[in-house]
């Protein structure tokens, strides 16, 4: 008790004092030491019991030697300058003799004035205000949290959710589908959609892992079809979502043994997916998601891996994608690629087997593109439209040809291409106010100025046979896999059922998604433009190129073999140029072409000189790597049947 | 019905103030009777007629020997024929010598003593500020009391002697008895230091110090530092204590017991003190039980004297007479105003259950003359009826919103807040010595423009007022520099046009919100001063410092109206308030007690007891009939004005409660607390099961129900700041602001 009591308070020791009063000179009796301590440490007490009145209504829980001071000044003492510190003083023992002194560093004033490093001032003391707890309830949600939906789920939809995600992120195969099954058909899972929406932006996560994307984008998949679900907003989420794997480099494509190639197929399919069945909801997103598709085949330093899904990803968004996008970007796409597939040094035998894969996406991109287009202008013409020249009738009028294959909706609603001008970068010298419809004929000039023969599409100058129906029109169009080992030139064993089967099970991919913008159609203009453009280095050249090349073919030759397209070209009068189209003519041995595809080029293209990078040509587009090309090919592109 | 104020009544305001005071102090003075119960005989429970009679008479003298002493001569011969004193009489006792405890004021303050200040209680004199080096003498008067002694060593026997009876006696009486054991304690030991047994001081109080409530452990660390006489001296605290009986409420069956016993063992040495040192408060009845003691003691000075809470309160609203003129002008002019004044009445009368016609416990209107209403008020006052028919009902089962104002950066620290009634402006008082207003709406704070400028402006023109301001003075906040010690207290004017800001430095400031300029210095404490605030009309302000004095002021005279004394020890007067009606103010202190004074007259009308550390907030209710308030402990508690009694106890906050507010409608009570915790407390329900039947009101025993839980309706946590200040908007937002602690 006694010493409890005693330990209440911290004592002054008589010999403080004693060498208090030493130091300054006076010498005290024990006595008088005695009584001054005990004085001084009442005193002390008292001051410290004041003072705590001062930290108190300064409402803080710490006294401060400001607090003390005030108690000193308030009862007419001294008061004790120079421990106005923040920071607490160190109180430390001589190491010989039993001294005790307060460690006070000597400040250089010189130093401390000249110094630079001037601390700026503290910041301004301000008020800030916010809604801490709505009527009584706290916004306890902190952000970037899961959805508020989700706690209000009940208790057997959490359980379907953590079942449902468990089962298609595990490891079982049969539960992952029927998962996505019923993923696909549920009707009572709305609430739940932006909980999945949220495992599926985890794809960014788990980039290294090729089997999980997978699994998400099944999901992705499975929720798009889900004819109950109503996306909304989420749409832009899934489809963020997707575009990560279409185009990053991720992290299991720096392993070859990898088939990112695959997953970049499979979600490219999707969107152009999810393009086609909720059109409406991405509308917005189409120009976007075009915008970032060039920006990323414009930037030479990302990896061909991600070039290649810009290529992918174009082509899932149809043919007038690839038309506005790829085939403008071409030529100085072209330089590097080549760069890469010329060098055949063995540190570089990865990167160009990648270059290969690239070159054969572009070119079914470029093929469907053709084919497409060919296709357009021919039903445009056959549709009794003849006397309507330019590209945008043909699309409106493929379009009404073919209603049960994608039911077009107005297209009228379709947002006009000046909306998205402005999204354009200008990058490779696309600029969307400048893009103009290419004529067919110097499309495929151009293009075949860099593939060669590799195309698979082939065009004649034929004049149009009067008996050709509309319906026949497909026949043209040949998918490049089709074993030509048939007669290739009997004209109808190009009835292949390949063909049709892709016009049937892939329709969407033949045309403009729902939401492609039309063109800026200056019908009145188009001649003059596409002659004007002639001039440009690409067309002009690739035209004066193949002209040169071929000169001793002839028209009624190929008219003969391949009578199969025609289409009345705008500015050369209504029958005045046609192009056969021509299978692919190697067989699966590849023993190279068989059939030259000819054509009667525009009389005032044959001044225009050859182009640059024509003589490169042939050692990618021709005859020098036939094999190679067609082993590319055959996997570059899981094809979106 | 409505008293509409006559044009020269602010005119007359001052001449009207004068005399009353003058008339109140004289009052006082010369018949200090309703309050001046300083009975010699402590036996007797009700003080007899004469004997305050003599106590004054002794005061009085007192105050002429120290005009005398101070060559007042004029004042000494006004003072002798008012008080009808003679001559010789006053010689007789200054010969004496014993004459009780003797004012003594600063010379500053003899003036305005006599003629504004009311001495109040039967305490005032002895109470009042003790710090001069001449008062030595009174001091060592006061002290002498302890000059008769015993054996010391006879001490503890004494205690343990009296310790043991009151353990042996039936339950009933002995919580009532062990009442005994802190008083007398500390007289004892106080007794032993006076008489230089330092030792056997000592060890009496290592051997009975555990025995004390734990709510008196501040005082027994400040007594047991005390060894010395010479300590005594200088301890205002054990000044105050030794000057101040000691008030405990024993039941009579009780104290039979505990006379019977004393005089059975001639134990003169406790009865001595019982007799000199405490002042026993005896009633008929039950005695009481131990949780009923435990909730009324814990103050410095014990339990607050029954009679003392009896005088009557007006606790009721003033009439508010010039509202309906307006706004029934205003129906008039736009028909969507239709049925507004109506819904106001009916609300406030739900409120205070008051009739329509007069509020019985309403003071009369013009009691305290009371500021008339300018256009601008008028308009403000059309404002806030808008508001308040948006005004959101609060109750248990509808929370409001809290917003947080919370001040970022204040490094200097943050010491007071306050936000105008509208909720447009904030306040803020720094440890730097600053006062800093912000604008919480998109309204920038504007200067006047100067002089110079304020020439050339149309004066005819209708926006004067609004061309009167300086645009490029435009800003978020201003600063307001003057203060040389932290401020401690900010209010701003219900006009909102003057800020008040109390400060260490011992003056009160009243800055212009117009110009942004200090505009007087009100110097009169003498001490810092804790904290100020406007009357709910304007003019009249009232601050509280640590000079154990609220003082009230008007803002056109530099010398305050009132000084409101009484409040004990060292005590601080840590909060101030005005009633609703601003015809009382409460004061509460660091002696643990509040108390309510009358403006008018400036007599303290209410003590209550019951905290256990010093009060730190305060709040009416807005039907002014009851008062919360808030202390260190974390506790608050509720009182009922007109009864004088402790009705609810809320405990939940874990550290001191720096502000409490009421909702506009009562319904809610909001406690900030240095915990950062807002609580919210079911009022309205604490109110509503308080059972006032006529044994309670009239013995002030009321049993607490311990229902905080079922009171709390909820807490809210700040991250890390503390509640400095709460206030709820016109509509019922709750605010809150403190500054964001970042250690």
């Amino acid at each position: 008790m006694t010493e409890r009591e005693e330990r209440r308070f911290a004592e002054v020791p008589r010999e403080s004092i004693k060498l208090m009063a030493e130091s300054t000179g006076v010498e005290l009796s024990e006595e008088v030491a005695a009584l001054l301590a005990e004085d001084v440490c009442y005193r002390l007490r008292e001051a410290t019991q004041n003072s705590s009145q001062f930290m108190r209504h300064a409402k803080r829980r710490k006294l401060s030697v400001e607090d003390f001071n005030r108690a000193l000044r308030w009862s007419n003492t001294e008061t004790v300058c120079g421990y106005g510190a923040q920071d607490a003083l160190p109180f430390r023992p001589l190491k010989e003799g039993e001294l005790f002194f307060v460690e006070d560093r000597e400040i250089n004033l010189v130093e401390l004035a000249l110094a630079t490093n001037i601390p700026k001032g503290c910041a301004e003391t301000m008020v800030r205000v916010h809604v801490s707890y709505l009527d009584g309830k706290g916004n306890l949600e902190p952000q970037g949290t899961v959805p508020t939906a989700v706690q209000s789920l009940s208790e057997d939809l959490l359980k379907y959710y953590q079942q449902i995600t468990r089962a298609i992120l595990g490891e079982d195969p049969h539960l992952m589908k029927v998962a996505l099954l019923d993923l696909q058909s549920n009707s009572k899972i709305a609430a739940l959609l932006p909980y999945f929406v949220y495992v599926i932006s985890g794809v960014k996560s788990v980039s290294h892992d090729l089997d999980q994307l997978n699994r998400l984008l099944h999901m992705v998949k499975s929720l798009v079809q889900n004819p109950y679900l109503y996306l909304g907003s989420y749409v832009r989420s899934l489809v963020s979502s997707v575009m990560y794997c279409i185009l990053e480099p991720l992290a299991a494509s720096i392993n070859p043994l990898n088939d990112h190639w695959t997953l970049r197929d499979y979600a490219a399919l999707l969107l152009s997916h999810i393009f086609w069945t909720h059109g409406d909801l991405v509308s917005g997103l189409y120009h976007q998601i075009l915008l970032s598709l060039q920006k990323v085949l414009s930037d030479p330093v990302r990896p061909l891996c991600s070039h290649y899904g810009a290529v992918v990803g174009l082509h899932a968004l149809g043919w007038k994608a690839v038309e506005r996008v790829l085939y403008p970007h071409l030529p100085a796409y072209w330089a590097n690629l080549q760069a890469v597939l010329d060098d055949y040094s063995v540190s570089n035998a990865q990167v160009k087997a990648d270059g290969h894969k690239v070159y054969g996406a572009i070119l079914v991109a470029v093929e469907r593109l053709l084919k497409m287009k060919a296709l357009s202008l021919t039903l445009a013409a056959g549709g009794g439209s003849a006397d309507l020249p330019g590209t945008t009738t043909g699309a409106v009028g493929f379009r009404e040809n073919s209603p049960g294959l994608s039911p077009p909706p107005e297209p009228l609603s379709e947002p006009p291409l000046g909306i998205a001008s402005h999204l354009q970068a200008g990058g490779a010298g696309c600029q969307w106010e400048e893009w103009t419809p290419v004529s067919l004929p110097a499309m495929y000039c151009e293009l075949y100025s860099f593939f060669g023969d590799s195309l698979a599409v082939r065009f004649s100058t034929d004049p149009p046979l009067g008996g050709a129906p509309s319906s026949r029109s497909c026949q043209p169009l040949e998918g490049r896999k089709e074993p030509a080992s048939g007669a290739p030139n009997l004209e109808n064993t190009r009835k292949m059922p390949q063909l049709t089967a892709s016009m049937n099970i892939s329709p969407r991919q033949d045309g403009s998604p729902r939401m492609e913008p039309q063109p800026p159609s200056l019908a009145a203009t188009v001649s003059g433009r596409s002659l004007a453009r002639s001039s440009s280095s690409s067309s002009s050249v690739s035209r004066s190129r193949s002209s040169s090349s071929r000169p001793g073919r002839s028209t009624s030759q190929s008219r003969d073999i391949f009578p199969k397209a025609r289409f009345p070209l705008p500015q050369a009068g209504p029958p005045a140029f046609s192009f056969i189209i021509g299978g692919r003519q190697m067989g699966r041995r590849c023993q190279g072409r068989r059939f030259q595809t000819s054509f009667t080029p525009t009389p005032p293209l044959n001044t225009l000189p050859p182009r640059a990078y024509a003589h490169k040509l042939p050692v990618i587009g021709r005859v020098s790597k036939p094999v190679r090309r067609w082993t590319c090919s055959h996997y570059s592109l899981h094809l979106p049947l | 019905m409505a008293a509409v104020q006559d044009g020269q009544m602010e005119l007359d305001a001052e001449k009207e103030t004068k005399p009353e005071i003058l008339s109140d102090g004289t009052s006082n003075l010369s018949g200090n009777t309703a309050s001046g119960t300083l009975s010699s005989s402590p036996l007797t429970a009700a003080p007899a007629g004469g004997a305050p009679k003599m106590e004054d008479q002794q005061t009085l003298i007192a105050v002429l020997q120290f005009l005398k002493r101070n060559k007042l001569t004029d004042s000494v011969e006004i003072l002798r024929r008012e008080a009808g004193l003679g001559e010789d009489q006053e010689d007789s006792q200054a010969t004496d010598g014993s004459g009780g405890g003797k004012g003594d004021v600063d010379g500053g303050d003899a003036n305005s003593l006599l003629s504004r200040v009311s001495i109040t209680s039967a305490a005032a004199p002895q109470s009042m500020p003790v710090k001069r080096a001449d008062d030595q003498p009174d001091v060592s008067v006061v002290l002498s009391a302890y000059s008769q002694q015993g054996d010391p060593s006879l001490y503890q026997v004494y205690y343990s002697g009296l310790k043991n009876f009151i353990e042996s006696v039936l339950d009933c009486h002995r919580a009532e008895l062990s009442q005994l054991f802190y008083p007398l304690f500390v007289h004892m030991y106080l007794e032993l230091v006076y008489n230089n047994h330092e030792n056997e001081a000592k060890a009496f109080f290592e051997k009975f110090s555990g025995d004390q409530e734990c709510y008196y452990q501040d005082d027994l660390r400040v007594l047991c530092g005390l060894t010395k006489k010479e300590h005594l001296k200088g301890n205002e605290v054990l000044l105050d204590f030794r000057t101040s009986r000691f008030v405990l409420r024993i039941s009579r069956d009780s104290y039979q017991l505990l006379k019977r016993h004393l005089q059975e063992r001639h134990n003169n040495q406790i009865w001595n003190i019982i007799q000199e040192h405490l002042y026993i408060d005896i009633f008929d009845g039950m005695p009481r039980s131990k949780s009923q003691i435990d909730s009324m003691s814990g103050s410095l000075a014990g339990e607050g004297r029954r009679e003392l809470n009896k005088a009557k309160v007006f606790h009721g609203l003033l009439k508010e007479p010039e509202i309906e003129v307006p706004l029934d002008d205003e129906d008039d002019e736009a028909e969507n105003e239709e049925g507004k004044p109506k819904k106001k009445k009916t609300k406030k009368d739900s409120l205070g259950s008051k009739s329509k016609k007069q509020d019985p416990n309403a003071p009369q209107q013009n009691r305290i003359p009371l500021p008339e209403l300018k256009d601008s008020d008028k308009l403000d006052k059309i404002m806030y009826m808008k508001e308040s028919t948006k005004r959101i009902r609060l109750g248990p089962e509808n929370l409001p919103s809290i917003c947080f104002y919370t001040l970022l950066n204040a490094y200097q620290g943050l010491t007071a807040v306050d936000f105008t009634d509208d909720s447009s402006l904030l306040a803020g008082g720094f440890a730097d010595s600053t006062v800093r207003v912000w604008s919480v709406t998109p309204k920038k704070l504007r200067k006047v423009k100067s002089a110079a400028d304020l020439n050339m402006i149309d004066k005819e023109s209708d926006d004067v007022l609004e061309r009167i301001m300086d645009e490029k003075t435009a800003s978020e906040s201003k600063i307001l520099y003057g203060h040389s010690g932290p401020v401690y207290g900010v209010s701003f004017s219900p006009d909102r046009n003057y800020l008040l800001s109390s400060s260490e430095d011992g003056t009160v400031r009243l800055w212009s919100l117009l110009t942004f300029t200090c505009l007087v210095g009100y110097k009169g404490h003498n001490y810092p001063v804790w904290d100020t605030q406007f009357s709910p009309f304007g003019y009249y302000f009232v601050s509280g410092g640590h000079d154990r004095v609220a003082r009230l002021w008007a803002t056109d005279h530099y010398q305050p109206l009132r000084i409101f004394a009484g409040h004990l020890a060292d005590v601080t007067c840590t909060c101030t308030r005005f009633h609703p009606n601003s015809n009382y103010v409460a004061t509460g202190s660091t002696d643990r007690t509040i108390r309510l004074w009358d403006v008018l007259n400036g007599n303290c009308v209410r003590i209550f007891t019951g905290h256990k550390g010093p009060i730190h907030s305060l709040a009416f209710s807005p039907n002014g009939k009851f008062l919360a308030s808030g202390s260190t402990d974390g506790r608050v508690l509720l009182w009922d004005i007109g009864h004088g009694l402790m009705i609810g106890e809320l405990k939940g906050h874990t550290d001191t409660i720096y502000s409490l507010k009421f909702s506009r409608d009562g319904e809610i009570l909001a406690s900030g607390s240095m915990d950062n915790t807002v609580r919210l407390w079911n009022s309205m329900k604490a109110f509503d099961e308080v059972e006032t039947d006529d044994f309670t009101a009239t013995t002030g025993h009321i049993h607490l129900p311990d229902n905080s839980q079922e009171l709390l309706l909820g807490t809210y946590h700040s991250k890390s700041t503390p509640v400095t200040h709460l206030h709820f908007t016109r509509r019922n937002l709750l605010l809150a602001a403190g500054a964001y602690n970042s250690q």
